[in-house]
């Protein structure tokens, strides 16, 4: 169970830089033209850094199977949302 | 370690359920504030789909140095919170008192980066139906990129507000040494809500501030 | 055996013991007492509008009044009586109780959700009295953003406050059923009470918050001038239906899926049988909980929405039928050579499997996309849900309320009272609401309060069936007052029902359990061809 694991400060502080290089990435991504490639990045790296933070910061990677599936839950229903609503949007005449 | 420290509420049978509850709790309760902003970025997303010209003319009259920096302050809070939550687990009231200071600076820093910014969107005229003005076509568009822009962001800084008094009163308890011992999941709970805070800034920098390419 | 006058937890008296309690027994009650004055109002209002539809003509109020009326009766019925009854008031009462345990998760949360539910509508009741809002409980933009005068956002902002106090009911529920089942009590061992309000907070949890974020979304745009559904800068008021939709379809299942867990209880109770399938109705009720996320856009077949998404969402609507169709099936398996006793419980139980089962067949109807073109916002669609909401969850309430009374009062209401109400309120609805299938399939548009001639003759019978079903509803209300002094004290159990509620006297002490069971039978262990036990007397009034 979370409360249990205790990280060691080293870990916190490479996970923190490692966002730190994420969030430069971001911002250098950004000044590339990808065409529409640039929304795909930079949500795929922005998807990195909150896993990081949901894994480690938030004990989750260390926690049970029902936490996880607590933490995913409200990500997987707004996927639904998401998706239920596009599928009008894309395929209107 | 003071007796109350030990002893678990009258509903449950041991410590260790009302942990467990308590920090499942935290989750549900975070689970909601996932489907809460997500019925913004779902107008977001059927916006920026039909008006991605407008968007990212938009996005680019953002200035990314006031995001950016803003988007490193929350990880470095988020950094100095993990540290706080540890320093609970092991006990450590001096140090949690410390790291949430820490965290409530980051936080406050944040919010006086914003309230700069807001000023700066104000002056220029970004402002929807108050002060906005647009050049080109497609105002009505970009105005709609500015609606979300500042309810998200208005949102969020509500967000950020609840979570720097919540880590005020927890430091204060922690302070009088009410959170030692068992108590820790105090910290832990305060900890999951003020990193959620940062997730969603994590998504709203690049969303709203790197559309398209500058 | 304790005496009478032993301690339980309605002993304390003040008013200070209850307005700040932190029993979820006591939490029900206060519920219970709420729901009955938001009920009364709106039950005022849709009076109102019956009177007025007695007669072609409008002339008994204005348009604006009547738009007003049907608003006030709709926000107030969604909100304030129908989504919280069965969970705030039964669930908060039993839950604990049936699981084996001495409280919810969060007690304190669970107070503070009773005072946002009443702020919010305290917040509802004050936009109503200072004139009013016309736009319908569903808020459609561009209207509720633009046009609209009255008070839209106080309105709202009640709806949004009392929301957040049923999210907190459901996050409450959700962890008391995962972390404070008593030792031995394995899921497969709950009550299918508990595994469908579990299926209720999963959608109060993951629906709701859209519902706030979009009601703060128009309130935003009508106090700003500016928003996302404003269609002179290019955004969509269709928009706003589908955020609006993603709620509210799932609101429905929050409504209904605690009415069938009653039902469940009281099919088996009063057949002294074990339910039939209790795995499919435990798995069918997570399968209306989540099938009910995808169907949303059978409210907007005729919005503009796109065909292939319609097609998309009609399909779905055919299968979220299935688990329900699978729990009547179920009930109806359990009652075949059962030993079936008529109490007043099972009649409103019976009433429900009839009621709900035409509820949901019209249901399918609206499902079909062509179908539903010609009946979408007329009379049948008013009929549709009526029958499900009604016919279905309030008489399902009513049946819980009735069997669990002895349980949290220590009183026995009269028998043939409860038999002799529940008949009346089973005629009443059907009057009601039966001709209005056939004036929504004639044509008759709904929110209108003006018809042609030829209509008159339905509404007049609808009305009359409304002057029965008054009746029907006034009744109990008569007969659980006088029965808090004058009914028979109840014994722990007076049904032999199966079930750790009932293991605890009644009314329970504040902590239910002396101490917590060890649960090692399946639920609904009746013995097999028992003889049915002696019913208690009907009380004579």
């Amino acid at each position: 169970m979370s409360s249990h694991t205790i990280l060691p400060t080293k870990t916190y502080l490479v996970i923190f830089l490692l966002l730190m290089a994420l969030l430069g990435f971001t911002v250098g991504v950004a000044f590339l033209d990808l065409g529409r490639f640039n929304l795909p990045a930079a949500m795929a790296i922005a998807v990195v850094k909150a896993v990081l933070i949901v894994m480690f910061f938030m004990h989750v990677k260390y926690a049970s199977r029902l936490t996880w599936v607590f933490a995913a839950a409200g990500f997987f229903w707004l996927a639904i949302m998401l998706i239920f609503t596009m599928t009008d949007y894309v395929s209107r005449g | 370690m003071s007796d109350t420290a030990t002893v678990h509420a009258h509903q449950f049978e041991s410590l260790e359920q009302q942990k467990e509850a308590d920090v499942l709790g935290m989750w549900t309760f975070l689970a909601t504030e996932v489907l809460f902003f997500g019925g913004l970025i779902m107008c977001y997303t059927f916006a920026r789909l039909h008006f991605p010209q407008a968007f990212e003319a938009a996005s680019h009259r953002l200035y990314v140095g006031y995001g950016g920096p803003n988007t490193a302050i929350l990880l470095c809070s988020s950094f100095t919170m993990a540290l706080a939550v540890r320093a609970a687990q092991l006990g450590r009231q001096k140090a949690l008192v410390r790291f949430l200071i820490a965290t409530i600076v980051f936080g406050l820093g944040f919010l006086v980066v914003k309230g700069f910014e807001y000023h700066t969107d104000y002056v220029e005229e970004l402002v929807p139906r108050f002060h906005f003005h647009w050049e080109g076509d497609q105002a009505g568009h970009a105005e709609i990129f500015f609606w979300l822009y500042f309810v998200l962001t208005g949102l969020h800084a509500v967000h950020v507000t609840i979570g720097v008094i919540i880590l005020s009163v927890v430091a204060v308890l922690a302070a009088r040494g009410k959170l030692s011992g068992e108590k820790h999941i105090t910290a832990e709970i305060t900890g999951l809500y003020w990193h959620f805070v940062d997730i969603v800034w994590v998504f709203l920098f690049p969303l709203l501030y790197l559309i398209g390419h500058r | 055996m304790k005496a009478a006058t032993a301690e339980n937890y309605l002993s304390e008296h003040s008013v200070s013991s209850w307005l700040l309690t932190t029993d979820h027994k006591r939490i029900g009650i206060l519920y219970l007492l709420s729901i009955i004055v938001y009920f009364a109002i709106a039950a005022v209002a849709a009076a109102l509008m019956r009177i007025e539809l007695l007669t072609p003509p409008a002339d008994l109020v204005s348009a604006e009044t009547y738009n007003k009326l049907f608003t006030l009766h709709g926000v107030l019925m969604v909100w304030f009586f129908l989504i919280p009854s069965i969970p705030a008031v039964l669930g908060n009462f039993v839950i604990p109780m049936m699981i084996g345990a001495r409280d919810v998760a969060f007690p304190k949360l669970n107070l503070l959700s009773w005072y946002l539910f009443n702020i919010g509508g305290l917040c509802a009741l004050y936009a109503v009295v200072w004139g009013g809002v016309d736009t319908g409980w569903t808020f459609y933009t561009p209207y509720s953003t633009t046009y609209a005068n009255g008070h839209v956002v106080t309105m709202i902002m009640g709806v949004f406050i009392a929301g957040f106090g049923s999210i907190l009911t459901g996050l409450n529920f959700i962890i008391t059923i995962h972390k404070m089942r008593a030792p031995g009590m394995t899921w497969f061992r709950l009550p299918l009470f508990i595994w469908s309000l579990y299926a209720t907070s999963l959608i109060l949890v993951l629906a709701t918050p859209v519902l706030a974020i979009t009601l703060l979304a128009i309130s935003v745009e009508r106090l700003w001038g500016v928003g996302i559904f404003d269609p002179t800068l290019g955004g969509d008021p269709v928009l706003f239906q589908h955020m609006f939709w993603f709620y509210s379809h799932p609101a429905v299942y929050i409504m209904i899926l605690p009415g069938m867990g009653v039902i469940s209880e009281l099919i088996t109770c009063f057949s002294r049988k074990k339910i039939f399938g209790y795995h499919f109705v435990a798995f069918s009720s997570l399968a209306i909980a989540v099938i009910g996320f995808v169907v949303w856009g059978h409210h907007m077949f005729v919005s503009s929405q796109s065909v292939y998404a319609g097609m998309v969402f009609s399909i779905l609507s055919f299968i979220v039928a299935v688990p329900s169709a699978i729990k009547v099936f179920n009930w109806t398996a359990t009652l075949y050579k059962g030993s079936v006793a008529f109490d007043t419980p099972m009649l409103y139980a019976l009433g429900f499997i009839g009621l709900f089962t035409i509820g949901g067949l019209t249901g399918l109807f609206l499902a079909a996309i062509a179908v539903d073109i010609h009946l979408h916002d007329t009379y049948f669609v008013i009929a549709h849900f009526h029958y499900i909401m009604v016919g279905g969850m309030v008489l399902s309430f009513m049946g819980g309320l009735h069997y669990w009374w002895p349980k949290i009062t220590g009183r026995l209401y009269p028998e043939a009272m409860g038999r002799l109400a529940a008949m009346i309120t089973f005629i009443g609805f059907n009057l009601t609401f039966f001709p209005q299938f056939l004036l929504g399939y004639l044509g008759q548009p709904r929110r209108y309060h003006a018809y042609p001639e030829e209509f008159q003759i339905f509404h007049v019978l609808s009305t009359a069936g409304a002057s029965i079903l008054g009746v029907g509803y006034l009744l109990p209300l008569l007969y659980f007052v006088w029965s808090l002094k004058y009914g028979k004290k109840a014994p722990a159990n007076p049904w032999q029902a199966t079930g750790l509620e009932w293991q605890t006297p009644s009314p329970p002490p504040r902590d239910n359990f002396d101490e917590i069971p060890i649960v090692t039978e399946d639920p609904y262990e009746y013995p097999a061809e028992a003889e049915a036990p002696p019913q208690p007397e009907p009380q004579h009034v």
